[in-house]
Order: C-alpha cells, then structure tokens, then sequence
C-alpha cells in the first residue's frame, strides 16, 4: 500500500494484483501472528504496573494502536480513492471500499476501549475530551462513506462519489481535530479531560509498537483479501475470473 | 461566470417566491423544534439559558440539512440541471448560486428568527448578539457543505438521511465556534477567537466547497 | 514476570473486568472480521462458476 505508484501500475491490472495479494496474505497472517505475540508478551508480562493507574493501563496496547490504524487507514482510503478517481483505475478504488470496513473497526474499538479505560481512570463510561470525540466523529466519516458507496447503484459514480467525499473528509480531520481540542479546553473545569497516557516505560512504549505494526499486518491480510473479494465481485465477466473457478471447480 | 452565477441565484429567488409556504418551512421547523426542548427538560431559566446556544445552532444545522435535500432536485426531474452543466461556464457557478440562494431561503431567515427564539429562552442582549453573529458567520458554511452532500446523494432513494449523515460531521467545527462563542460571551470572556475561527472557515469553505459541489454534480448526472 | 499466579493474572489488580472487557472485544472482532471476509470471497466465487455453468448450460 505504500509502494511508490509507478511500480503499482504494474499490478494495476486487477488479475495480477489478485494473484499477488494471494500470494502475499498468508504472510501477513504471519506477521500479524508472531508481533502481536511479542507484543503481548511485553505488554502482560515485562511491562511493569503503572504507578498512577494499576494494571488498568494495559488497555493501551490495544487503544493507542487502534485509533492510529483508524486515522492511518482513513488517510490511505482517501488516498486511493483519490487515485482510482484521477486515473480512472478501478483496482484503487477497489481497495479504497476493502479498507473503509477495517478502517470503521478500528474506530470502534478505539472508542470502545477508551470507554472502558475512562471508567475506571475517571468514573466515567464517557468522556467528551478532545481525542475521543474527534475519534467519533471518524467513525462517523467512515460511516457516511461507506453509506454513500453502498447507497449508488452505478459503481463508476458510486467510486468517484466517494473519492471525493473520503478526500472532503481528510481535509476535514485536522480542522476538526483542532475544534474539538480547543473546544475541550474552554470546557476544562466542567469536564475531565484525558491526562496525558502514562508516562512510557520503554518496555511499555516497546509493547505499544510491537502491537501497533501486529494491527498493521492485520489490516493488510484483511483488506488484501476483502479487496479479492471485491476484484471477484466485480470482474465477474471476464475471463481470468473464470479461468479462475474453473480451475477450482475441476481440480 | 458572474452571469451565470446570478441568472441561477435569481431563477432559484424566483421560484421560492411562486411557493412561499415551502420557502417558510425551515423557518417554522427550526422554531417548533426548539420549542420542543424546554418541554423535554424543563422550564427551569437558568438552564435554558444555558443550553439556549448549543440548541439554536443544532436546530439550525438540522432546519438547513433538511432543506438542503431538496436543491437539486427539482432541476433535476425537469432536465435544467443537465442544461446548466452543459453551459460553457464552469459548473462553480451554479453551485455557488445554488448555496448562496439556499442561504437567503433559508438561513437569513433564521438569523432573523433568531431574537425571537433568545427571548423565549431568556437570553441576554450581549449573547444573542453573539449568537446572531456567529449564525451570521456560520449558516453560509452550512449551506455551502449542504450543498456538496446536496450534489453527491442527487437522485438517491435514502438521499435525505445520506446527505444528513455525510455533511453533519464536516459542519461540527462550525458549530463548536459558533455556540462557544456565545459561552465565551456569556462567561465574560472574549470571543475574538472563535469569531476569527468561524470567519476563517467560512472563507476556506466558500472557497473550496464550490468547485467539490461542482466536481459532485458532474458525477453524479454522468 | 510480573504475576505471582494466574487468577493474579486474571484480575489485574482489581481492574480484570475492564481489560479483559477491552481485549475479548478486540480478539472477538479481529476474528469475526476475517472469517467475514473470507465468506464473501468464497460466496464471490461460487456466484461466478454458478453464473458461467449457467451460460454453459444454455450453449
């Protein structure tokens, strides 16, 4: 996914990008296997307890590297978006529609594991501070984005449709991370607001990495093969697709 | 392009004028909607002067994306919008005709509804000026992201929820400023900040929205 | 290490309900979306060799 684009042109025919995500995903089961392991490890067993908030930070090696996958993903769904609408290449838009489920995901469970670390942390099971709300309103963005793609009948439109708005939408993260943060410090007295996470051990900080390329790994098995899905889905005419099931149908 | 831009604008004027109990009906939608609230948490005054704000923006927003449906529709069904893109000036134009048009219909009426709200909430004068101000600043932003969601669900079964679920988010830093300003002002504080804020949005989005709404329309009658 | 037994490891100091809470959920969705995925590419698939059977059929 972070290939420079011209050797990506190359596996921009949808058939060859078929065969080598085949290839490459059982790779990264691996890899998404053997880091989160090792991050594990870490994080249960050689991290130490935090002083301030007992063993309830351990929430962190799922939370921080979830909200950086659902930003991370945000941005290369736009990315390729944008490119499939550009260069009218279909495989990109393709792979922009596979990330956006993962990339809702991971939203939601940045939410959801903030909720849980915030009751115990500050009492409450919601906290309107600055990251968790602008997390919110990615997971709206997402949503919106994969409503409207689903809710165009005309794939071509319904790509280009949603190209533009995953790219209106990253623009927009900024500016909205920034309303919110300075929205959440006007309001300092009325609510709590997030101290700032622990301060890292570098056992801690090592776990938080280990988790967060295991959560990367991840996100590439899952779109590559949600992407093969999509290529099916919609190449279904032609003619390697059916080479394809025939080969599977007569062994 | 200033033609075009001003023959679509006045059509659209126009043809609000020939309906005008349509052109009333975000108006009376966003007054009945805050009217709701006191009813659902109490009459208590110093609450509602509390929560006046944050409400008139929300029932702003909602009265603007539930007009903003039906923008394009209209031209749509009697082929005028397929007309207008075939124009040889840039589609901009029309886009930025069709928000300004939305705005005068509906958000300028609202401003002026505006007073009238703040006294059943019992708003100070110094607020509601605050809050006239920002809604000044910020019902343009409104109707020009209304009219990119506007363009991107044109002709979609599920266009009105769509539209209010994809522009919604892209309005919230408006509303953040905007209400925040009349919090700064009530507490005594200064609100040049959020009013810069609002005003420098509203340019970045009179200058981007546009040509996205345009690049939308395009897609969307291919 | 940092547990003296395994319920010690269970109920991290107290707050075994949260983190648990927090890593089943995580655990449960990084298993179900996968298994999802791999759904819709067989189902994909099935959907070609039935649609081309179908045109083999009529030829």
């Amino acid at each position: 996914m972070n290939s420079p684009s011209l050797r990506l042109f190359t596996f921009a025919a949808p058939s060859r990008f078929y065969r080598l995500a085949g290839w490459m995903v059982p790779w990264f089961w691996a890899a998404t296997l053997v880091l989160s392991v090792a991050g594990l490890y870490i994080g249960f067993f050689v991290a130490p307890t935090d002083a301030t908030q007992g063993d309830a930070y351990r929430i962190i090696f799922i939370h921080v590297p979830a909200a950086w996958m659902s930003m991370l993903l945000y941005l290369v769904m736009a990315f390729w978006a944008g490119i499939g609408w550009a260069f009218n290449a279909r495989l990109a838009s393709m792979v922009a529609r596979a990330i956006a489920p993962t990339g809702a995901m991971f939203t939601f469970l940045a939410l959801w594991t903030g909720a849980i670390w915030g009751k115990p942390t500050w009492g409450a099971w919601w906290v309107w501070d600055a990251r968790l709300t602008s997390e919110l309103i990615l997971l709206f963005l997402y949503l919106g984005y994969i409503a409207l793609v689903n809710a165009i009948d005309d794939v071509r439109r319904a790509d280009q449709a949603g190209a533009l708005l995953a790219l209106v939408g990253s623009i927009n993260v900024p500016i909205i991370y920034f309303s919110v943060k300075w929205w959440n410090t006007l309001h300092q007295g009325a609510t709590i607001s997030m101290t700032a996470a622990p301060k890292m051990a570098t056992t801690m900080l090592t776990a938080m990495l280990l988790m967060t390329f295991a959560f990367w790994a991840y996100a590439f098995a899952v779109v590559f093969t949600r992407t093969r899905a999509i290529v099916v889905e919609r190449e279904a005419h032609a003619d390697w697709v059916t080479e394809l099931t025939r080969g599977k149908m007569h062994p | 392009m200033r033609d075009l831009f001003l023959a679509v604008l006045l059509r659209d004027l126009k043809l609000a004028s020939r309906r005008r109990i349509d052109s009333l009906l975000p108006v009376v939608f966003f007054i009945v909607a805050l009217s709701l609230f006191p009813l659902g948490v109490g009459p208590e005054p110093q609450m509602l002067r509390d929560i006046a704000p944050g409400i008139v923006w929300v029932c702003a927003l909602l009265a603007s994306m539930l007009s903003v449906g039906s923008l394009f529709a209209g031209d749509l069904a009697d082929g005028s919008l397929e007309q207008l893109l075939l124009a040889p000036q840039p589609a901009i134009a029309v886009a930025a005709a069709k928000s300004a048009a939305h705005w005068l219909l509906t958000g300028l009426p609202l401003i002026v509804a505006t007073p009238l709200v703040g006294l059943l909430f019992g708003m100070s004068g110094s607020a509601l000026l605050a809050l006239v101000a920002g809604l000044l600043l910020g019902t343009p932003i409104l109707s020009l992201l209304g009219a990119l969601g506007a363009a991107l669900t044109l002709g979609l079964r599920s266009g009105g929820m769509l539209l209010i679920l994809i522009v919604l988010p892209l309005t919230m830093p408006a509303l953040i400023f905007g209400a925040g300003a009349v919090g700064n002002i009530e507490a005594g504080l200064d609100a040049g900040g959020h009013f810069s804020l609002l005003g420098a949005l509203l340019l970045a989005t009179a200058l981007g929205a546009p040509p996205a709404t345009a690049a939308a329309l395009r897609i969307s009658t291919e | 290490m940092n547990w003296g037994s395994a319920s010690a490891f269970f109920e991290m100091g107290g707050y075994g309900l949260y983190v648990w809470g927090s890593y089943v959920v995580a655990a449960v969705l990084m298993a179900v979306e996968p298994v999802l995925v791999h759904w819709r590419h067989r189902r994909a698939l099935r959907d070609v060799s039935r649609m081309n059977s179908g045109n083999e059929a009529e030829s």
